[in-house]
């Protein structure tokens, strides 16, 4: 421990960290994502991504869907403090690793190079469901849809095909079967 | 047609509706409309202050000692960012506010226009909620929601931003009506069960105590009226926090005193060495805590409070009741009578060990000090002052640093809402204005702001508020020319290196008193300090009190910091002086 004469105890054992998927129904109101993204930053949570959307223009209602990693403690405070937040309606939590619900990540490549670099990146991208939705002679832009770790994996292996430019979205989490989160 | 007013208009509709008779304010150029308006309705007395700020202090003083809301009014801008610190002060302590900020026109916002800040995005982090209203339509829908969130569940401030031409425009106004739900959130999540499991934890346990705080004040006297009987009841030692004093009798023998890092002896031991903690309205502050690691290791704990969020987040606990104080202790002290009529007899027995250990804790008498009749001794200051007070119903705020310490220690509290205190958010300053929303709420009771010389500096032109409205508030100031708990803490953890520490120009107190208009005492001696007391409270003016006091007096007993409860440093009588460590030393 560094002596470093401040003025609070020192912090205690750190526990194991989770990633967790955070969904938040929330009034489509002015500040509502400002409210949510910074109760994360004051209280020290981190976001890993954030997709943000309306869901239902009748009911003016948003889905914020956050990945986030903290121990089961600060996990369970950030449930908490969000549904505190007057506009938050409901809140649900599911670890990565659950496998009753999918989370999908949307990504877009643009690659620049010769046509035989451009079928191989295609190919490559077919796994997760690429779509071209741009070609020149020059230049394709593949969308693909996959979790992070493969859009990571997928960003790093295009890069010898030409691979230019990526823009990719956060994960949006859904439950499986016919149940809804109420 | 209904009859069309204007957002000006609205805003004095909402108040009379909601019950308001006091606002605290300060014109200016966004908030004008409104303060046009204010002669029409008179219902509502407006204080103007000296300084946002004050007006912000002024409204929890007002807050705290009614169990109303407090109202503000402040213009955009400066008069916003003036109100950041009382905000943030309301929303550490759960004092519910209302304010009332003008803003720019609508069509200048985002323009960098003169008196322009974005209110609520700066007040976003410190209020419950806040909201820029930018639309007439949704003015008197948003004030009414404004209070009903500021004073329901776990109470706190609440902002609604109102530009300049919404306060011209008009619309048509609906009579407010109480919704029971708020946003589908209720308050209480208790059921039987979890009550029984209480009452089944509290028969089992031989060595229980109960760890009170600010909530059982929030939830209205008639939750320190039901604590009282459950403390009667079980005759179980209870503790409190700094804010929750007054809602059990500080005189009462089960009462151990404050608990904390200036807390009692006999308190910290308890919490550390018993078997059952029944937490109720408390958050587990780091005051309190001390190490957490270490922190009441052999007990169960049972919280008891009304915002979920304050379960779990510092310290687990084996049971947890979500509720409003009030209606939690009511089903426990039913259920008891109906389950187990004959408790408190047939647990006498039980924790008359315990009752005994905590007596020979509190034999040590960790609040003494070392009088001496040629300098007044601070504690000796509030002791007296407490001795010519008590028979008076009288409020107490303090500001923050060793004589707010001292004033928890040695003035003890019969009833609720009589203690005003800045404890979450330790403000210098919040003690006068505090005391200028005290004496508003109650004009013919004896109000005193225990003061220290460097705090009241900080807010010290409200006593020309309290002036102009005749509030005959009396600020009694512990002078030692010292910030005596930075003083404190540089002569215990930083080798007495008291680096700016000492106020070296101070003003005169006695004649800032004259020339605001009030009356200036001041006291050097202890043998005159009583007559001086008496004829401050003789006076019906406001009076500062300069109370000139050792200028050296460390404030004891302490937790040093990286130590469990259990290792208190006593004062200048207990002989292990050098408890704290190297490594506590970075601690504090």
């Amino acid at each position: 421990m560094t002596k470093s004469r401040s003025a609070y105890s020192v912090p205690g054992k750190q526990g194991k960290l989770d990633t967790h998927i955070i969904v938040v129904w929330v009034d489509n109101e002015a500040g509502v994502l400002a409210r949510v993204a910074g109760l994360f930053s004051s209280r020290g949570y981190s976001i890993e991504s954030l997709a943000v959307a309306e869901v239902d223009p009748k009911l003016n209602i948003s889905r914020i869907t956050i990945v986030t990693t903290g121990t089961p403690q600060v996990i369970e405070q950030i449930k908490l403090q969000l549904k505190k937040l007057v506009p938050v309606h409901k809140v649900a939590d599911f670890k990565r690793e659950d496998k009753n619900v999918i989370f999908k990540e949307m990504a877009l490549f643009k690659l620049v190079g010769n046509n035989s670099k451009r079928e191989k990146a295609l190919k490559a991208c077919k796994k997760y469901n690429g779509v071209i939705l741009d070609k020149t002679n020059k230049s394709v832009v593949i969308q693909i849809t996959a979790l992070r770790r493969e859009i990571d994996a997928m960003s790093k292996n295009l890069k010898k095909y030409g691979l230019v430019s990526i823009s990719r979205t956060g994960a949006v989490a859904m439950t499986r079967g016919s149940e809804v989160f109420k | 047609m209904p009859k069309l007013y204007s957002g000006a208009e609205i805003v004095f509709k909402c108040l009379e509706d909601q019950g308001v008779n006091i606002v605290f304010g300060y014109p200016g150029g966004a908030i004008l409309p409104i303060y046009d308006e204010l002669k029409n309705h008179k219902f509502v007395k407006h204080i103007l202050v000296r300084h946002e700020q004050g007006a912000g202090h002024a409204a929890e003083g007002y807050a705290r000692s009614s169990g109303k809301p407090g109202v503000l009014f402040v213009t955009s801008g400066p008069g916003a960012t003036n109100t950041v610190t009382a905000l943030t002060d309301a929303y550490m302590d759960s004092i519910p506010l209302v304010c009332i900020t003008g803003q720019v026109p609508t069509h200048l916002i985002g323009t960098d226009a003169f008196q322009e800040c974005d209110t609520t995005g700066i007040t976003r982090p410190c209020t419950k909620h806040n909201w820029l209203v930018k639309n007439i339509k949704d003015l008197g829908k948003t004030i009414h929601k404004a209070f009903e969130i500021a004073t329901t569940g776990r109470p706190g401030p609440v902002l609604v931003d109102i530009p300049k031409d919404v306060q011209f425009q008009k619309t048509s106004y609906t009579k407010y009506k109480k919704q029971k739900k708020l946003n589908g959130k209720k308050h209480n999540h208790f059921s039987q069960k979890d009550i029984d499991e209480l009452i089944k934890l509290m028969s089992k346990s031989s060595k229980p105590i109960f760890y009170t705080g600010g909530g059982v004040i929030n939830s209205g006297p008639k939750a320190s009226a039901l604590l009282r009987e459950l403390v009667n009841t079980t005759g179980f030692p209870i503790t409190s926090t700094l804010q929750g004093l007054g809602a059990y009798p500080g005189e009462d023998n089960q009462f151990l005193g404050m608990l904390g890092m200036h807390g009692s002896y006999e308190a910290n031991n308890a919490m550390h060495d018993c078997d059952l903690m029944i937490n109720i309205g408390a958050r587990f502050d780091d005051r309190i805590t001390g190490k957490i690691d270490e922190f009441s290791p052999k007990s169960k704990k049972v919280h008891i409070d009304i915002d979920p969020s304050s379960i779990n987040k510092i310290v687990k606990v084996n049971l947890a009741i979500v509720g409003d104080v009030a209606e939690v202790i009511t089903s426990t002290i039913k259920t008891i009578k109906k389950v187990k009529p004959n408790f408190a007899k047939s647990n006498k027995q039980k924790i008359s060990k315990w009752w005994e250990k905590i007596e020979k804790w509190r034999s040590i008498k960790s609040f003494d000090f070392v009088n001496s009749t040629e300098l007044i001794k601070p504690q000796y200051a509030v002791q007296r002052l407490y001795e010519l007070t008590k028979n008076k119903d009288t409020y107490i705020t303090t500001e923050v640093g060793q004589h707010q310490m001292w004033a928890a220690q040695h003035y003890k509290f019969d009833k609720p809402n009589r203690w005003m205190t800045s404890g979450g958010l330790g403000t210098m300053g919040y003690g006068l204005p505090a005391a200028v929303g005290v004496q508003v709420a109650h004009p013919n009771k004896l109000v005193i702001d225990i003061a220290g010389e460097a705090s009241v500096l900080m807010t010290m032109q409200e006593m020309s508020t309290a002036v102009q409205y005749s509030l005959p508030i009396k600020i009694f100031i512990l002078n030692n020319e010292y910030m005596g708990m930075v003083r404190q803490w540089q002569e215990l953890l930083h080798d007495k290196n008291y680096s700016e520490s000492y106020t070296a120009a101070l003003p005169d107190f006695v004649k800032l008193a004259e020339a605001y208009g009030c009356v200036g005492i001041r006291a050097t001696k202890p043998e005159e300090l009583d007559d001086k007391i008496i004829e401050m409270i003789n006076t019906d003016r406001p009076v500062i009190f300069d109370c000139v006091v050792d200028k050296e007096e460390n404030c004891f007993p302490m937790i040093p910091s990286g130590k469990p409860h259990n290792q208190m440093l006593l004062g200048p009588k207990d002989q292990k002086e050098n408890k704290i460590t190297k490594k506590g030393k970075t601690l504090v």
